[in-house]
């Protein structure tokens, strides 16, 4: 077991990130699933970070419910927000969560006795254990899961195919995305308050484009039509500046490099269980 | 049972709808026909919440829909088709079913969480009923079938079963024949036919002469956004007015004084 323990202490952040992601892969598969490109989950994230930290540090929170916070500051503000932004569709929507993005990230730059302005939060006590991540990546995956099976899963599915035909099958279309996009908040918020009892500092910095982007290209890259793809999406694009460590100035540019080819090659991701299954069946003829 | 007391719609300067008003009878299967352009999918849309009227009034069975979100009216008992097909391609024909009946699945949040019994009985049930539906429009066989695989007139019927899943007591049709060869039509008369037998009220919009005249027992015409008559096929055919809108009149035809 001696290997192991090595292999875990050089690799433990890195494994535990693979978690963080995965969450947040989730996070945007859940808006996504339903027909809406929200780019506001860095944000979410940074919000979910942020209140957990400030209840850890300025008021001796417990770990959990520090956590807690984390997830329902989040989901409060996705509620306030998606009642204006929720009615934009495609490219607007996109470009509206983008900006309320880089509010959040100013208004964080700008709260200094609350945040430490672009100067961040340092000394997080690291409460997050190796069992936190996996166990918060398990739940979410069961909910998920479930929910995909039932009305309220058909019903996003519904309305990413066709949302006025949805809503005349008697689906409240805004309730169900407005559901989609507080209940991915909540996700994201999670991760970020994680995250940030596991690296011992934040910034604002972490929260802006560079993220959003991130997240985007794990879901789009591993695939949006099930709860597998985010997640493979999120190991490889958590692995993939490890491997390729030398080109790591590059990392954003590959980012944006993989979201076009994947984009232009591979639009349903690399987990689309119908293409491994013809790949399969052309092996086997 | 649905009653349209003088709706007019305008989109700015366009006046598209003007003091329309008929009656819907419960039971019956009514049409509504008219050259292309001249307004039947409006009132649809209006009827169905899409869009909101001008002016007048829509009631169903004395209840008016007018301020109501689409959902809301399709859970007050009215489905439609669509003239251009909106079935959701990537689904099986069984979950496009499931899904018109949204509204009828009531399990809480702990029924899907921990799959409670409550919610494997309404989940059966509903596919249940979903492969009932797909068996009147002829399609269980094809149950698990991806409906973007679908033939044209399959599709068609396809919508036609999922509206039924919503348990309307109104069925509005939106060209139901639009596209179809003879053999598809006839089969479809059959199908529609059959659902009026079951006691559903049936209001359509078709181009198709021979099928209107042959399922409709009540037939209103709209030209140029106003009904220009109402009344049963037979008084239809012999409209002068209707006969005007749809073949024109000739130039040198005695006017009456």
């Amino acid at each position: 077991m001696e290997w192991f323990e090595n292999f875990w202490q050089v690799y433990n952040n890195l494994i535990l990130t693979i978690g963080v992601n995965a969450l947040l892969a989730l996070s945007i598969w859940l808006t996504l699933s339903c027909g809406l490109l929200a780019m506001a989950n860095a944000a979410f994230m940074g919000i979910g970070a942020y209140t957990a930290s400030i209840l850890t540090m300025n008021y001796g929170a417990p770990f959990p419910l520090a956590l807690a916070g984390g997830i329902a500051a989040p989901t409060l503000v996705a509620l306030l927000i998606g009642g204006p932004t929720l009615r934009l569709s495609g490219v607007y929507l996109a470009m509206a969560t983008l900006g309320f993005g880089e509010v959040v990230r100013v208004l964080i730059l700008n709260a200094e006795s609350l945040t430490g302005g672009a100067l961040g939060l340092n000394g997080i006590p690291q409460s997050t254990q190796w069992w936190h991540v996996l166990l918060a990546l398990v739940v979410t995956l069961l909910i998920l899961w479930r929910l995909r099976r039932s009305r309220i899963g058909r019903a996003f599915e519904a309305i990413n195919e066709d949302a006025v035909a949805a809503s005349l099958m008697g689906i409240a279309v805004n309730a169900h995305k407005m559901l989609a996009f507080a209940l991915g908040a909540g996700i994201a918020g999670l991760a970020g308050a994680l995250n940030a009892h596991l690296t011992f500092f934040i910034g604002p910095s972490e929260f802006g484009f560079d993220r959003g982007v991130d997240i985007l290209t794990m879901a789009i890259l591993g695939g949006t039509g099930g709860l597998t793809g985010p997640v493979l999406g999120a190991l490889i694009v958590t692995l993939l500046p490890e491997l390729l460590r030398s080109f790591r100035d590059f990392r954003t540019m590959m980012n944006g490099a993989i979201l076009v080819v994947i984009v232009l090659f591979l639009p349903k991701g690399l987990w689309d269980p119908k293409r491994i299954r013809q790949w399969f069946g052309r092996g086997a003829a | 049972m649905l009653q349209l007391s003088n709706v007019s719609k305008r989109f700015g300067g366009l006046s598209v709808l003007q003091d329309v008003s008929f009656t819907v009878p419960a039971g019956k299967v009514f049409g509504l026909i008219g050259p292309n352009g001249a307004g039947k999918t409006t009132v649809f849309n209006l009827i169905t919440g899409l869009l909101a009227p001008t002016g007048g009034e829509i009631d169903l069975q004395g209840e008016s829909l007018l301020g109501h979100a689409p959902h809301q009216i399709t859970r007050r008992g009215i489905a439609r088709t669509f003239q251009n097909i909106r079935i959701f391609k990537d689904m099986t024909l069984l979950d496009n079913v499931v899904v018109g009946m949204h509204s009828h699945l009531n399990y809480g949040v702990p029924g899907w969480l921990f799959s409670l019994p409550g919610f494997r009985a309404q989940e059966k049930s509903a596919r249940e009923k979903a492969h009932e539906l797909l068996g009147w429009v002829g399609l269980d066989a094809k149950a698990m079938d991806i409906a973007d695989n679908l033939s044209y007139g399959d599709q068609r019927k396809l919508e036609l079963a999922r509206a039924l899943a919503t348990e309307p007591k109104l069925l509005l049709l939106d060209e139901p024949v639009a596209g179809m060869n003879t053999g598809e039509k006839v089969e479809l008369m059959g199908e529609i036919t059959n659902i009026a037998r079951r006691g559903y009220t049936i209001f359509m919009i078709e181009h198709d002469m021979r099928f209107v005249m042959g399922l409709c027992e009540r037939i209103a015409v709209l030209n140029f956004g106003r009904i220009i008559a109402e009344g049963s096929p037979d008084e239809i055919k012999n409209n002068p007015d209707v006969i005007e809108a749809y073949l024109g009149r000739e130039d040198d035809e005695e006017l009456p004084a």
